[in-house]
């Protein structure tokens, strides 16, 4: 049936997690980006404040995000992205999750994340729509 | 066995085959989901969420492997607390060494399709412990669908081999009440002084619950919804154990519900009903603090009392039987339903066939016949090379 075939389309919208991950408070963005997510018709997860990288890796496995978007403003990325990529490939779940970071990340420390596996970092001022379509674009195929 | 060939041959009169590599893949999955793997557990719920192809072939692999876990369903209204409570729940039952899966529906109806899933937030008494399975679900738009999503995703925590799963929703419409029918258990929660929460009670929630919970019961107005939950359940009760016989409104206030309830001890029940002579539930009425966990021990023992007195009844059995025959029903009837569009559809779909009627070129009688009669027609043939065999 045709209504069957398209499943791909109505029945299977990106999940996305949203999290803000350690001692950062600010959650302001995290906000902006689950709204506009939302409305760009992916279902979104949202963490909650201060969470502890280990429970980020919790949420992202157990709700079988195909999107990992981490938020983070402490400046403590360097520290908190490595250990929850360590996290999801201890559950086998690294591989086939998009993993995006956005807040304050400086430049110099851009190209280290990018090769710990994350496959974008949107800083301050990123226009949502790029964002988006970056999500569109490369959420992992599953099937 | 027998159930998988069931599904098998149910599925086989469907477009959707499971192909030799489908069922090869779900056979890997749910041998990795027995085996205790999270990550095959969450991806066969994701492949029921999506109802991938093969959906039905996976959950009927898995329910062989279902019936032992304890489900507890949990309703409220907006804000009273749902989200807290199961997560002080969950860290309570883990504490005395059980497993807990927990499915949240969050029904808000989406605009865009997406929606964003927040119970997830009031989840931080178990931090990393995948002994809690946490899984958020969206209603995404269906409605009969959700019901059946929810039903089988709480399957396959079950199979998994949680002790405990909890499934929390909220309590307004007939989806959410038909979720939290797929649980053994149901709580309603209610916050202390609001007047809402107690009409809410009335339009039907209160026929399900078989624990109230008043929650936030550090705020003022405690006692009066305890004390008025308590004279709604009483009168629920005395209107004759069996809620469905009679509605509520039709029960007066001392007459009828005493009278009923002098033949609930005498003769009567004794051979009309079994089930209900000494086993009769009242639900009781617990107050919590879900913030700071304060009754949350009393509300697990509540809801033990109601699983020994499931079991001790027979109930159990006989709830569970009833529920499955629901769901053969909703599947059914969303199969028939998915043919009977596809037929729709072949005849130019409704919009013009409503149109025809509208021009009085026809009448409603007449579609409908012309479409469900070719059906009929194909169904009673089949009946008639069918039946010489079976009756042998």
């Amino acid at each position: 049936m045709s209504a069957d075939a398209e499943r791909g389309q109505t029945q299977q919208p990106i999940r996305c997690l949203i999290a803000k991950v350690g001692l950062d408070g600010h959650d302001r963005g995290a906000h902006v980006i689950a709204r506009a997510f939302r409305d760009a018709g992916f279902e979104v997860v949202y963490s909650g404040l201060h969470r502890a990288p280990e429970e980020i890796v919790q949420a992202a496995v157990q709700e079988d995000v195909d999107v990992l978007g981490i938020s983070i403003l402490s400046g403590a990325h360097n520290t908190l992205v490595p250990k929850v990529i360590e996290g999801l490939e201890e559950y086998n779940a690294f591989a086939d999750t998009l993993l995006i970071v956005g807040g304050i990340i400086p430049e110099e420390d851009r190209e280290g994340l990018r090769e710990m596996g994350v496959a974008a970092i949107f800083g301050p001022g990123t226009p949502m729509q790029e964002t988006i379509d970056f999500v569109r674009e490369h959420a992992p195929q599953r099937d | 066995m027998e159930g998988t060939d069931a599904d098998r041959r149910d599925t086989a009169t469907r477009p959707e085959d499971v192909d030799p590599e489908t069922a090869a893949r779900n056979e890997r999955l749910v041998e990795s989901l027995l085996a205790g793997e999270h990550r095959a557990l969450a991806r066969v719920i994701t492949r029921i969420e999506n109802q991938a192809p093969g959906h039905r072939d996976l959950v009927a692999r898995l329910h062989p492997h279902t019936g032992e876990a304890a489900i507890v369903g949990i309703t409220g209204s907006p804000g009273a607390g749902k989200s807290t409570l199961v997560d002080k729940l969950a860290e309570a039952y883990r504490r005395r060494g059980d497993t807990v899966g927990v499915v949240a529906v969050d029904p808000s109806s989406p605009y865009s399709g997406g929606s964003v899933l927040g119970d997830r937030i009031r989840m931080a008494s178990t931090v990393g412990d995948m002994d809690v399975f946490f899984r958020s679900m969206s209603a995404r738009g269906r409605l009969g669908g959700l019901a059946t999503a929810t039903t089988d995703a709480v399957k396959a925590l079950d199979a998994f081999g949680k002790d405990v799963v909890v499934v929390e929703t909220v309590g307004a419409g007939q989806s959410e009440v038909d979720i939290v029918r797929t649980a053994d258990t149901v709580a309603v929660l209610v916050q202390p002084g609001s007047g809402d929460d107690v009409q809410m009670l009335k339009a039907g929630i209160l026929e399900i619950g078989d624990v109230f919970v008043v929650n936030k019961a550090d705020m003022d107005g405690v006692e009066r919804t305890v004390a008025e939950l308590k004279e709604m359940i009483h009168r629920r009760d005395a209107a004759g154990d069996a809620t469905e016989r009679r509605p509520p409104s039709e029960i007066g206030h001392h007459g009828v519900a005493g009278s009923a309830g002098a033949d609930a001890d005498a003769d009567t029940q004794n051979d009309a009903s079994d089930d209900d002579t000494d086993d009769v539930w009242e639900p009781p009425v617990v107050e919590t603090v879900a913030t700071t966990g304060d009754g949350i021990d009393e509300l697990i023992d509540a809801f033990d009392a109601h699983a020994d007195y499931l079991c001790d009844s027979g109930k159990r059995e006989t709830k569970a039987r009833a529920r499955y025959a629901d769901e053969i029903r909703r599947l059914m009837r969303s199969d028939a339903n998915e043919l009977l569009d596809e037929e729709l559809r072949r005849h130019g779909g409704v919009d013009a066939l409503a149109k025809r009627v509208y021009e009085r070129e026809t009448d409603p009688y007449a579609v409908a016949a012309s479409i469900v009669g070719p059906l009929r027609d194909c169904v009673e043939a089949r009946r008639e090379r069918d039946e010489p065999r079976t009756s042998e």
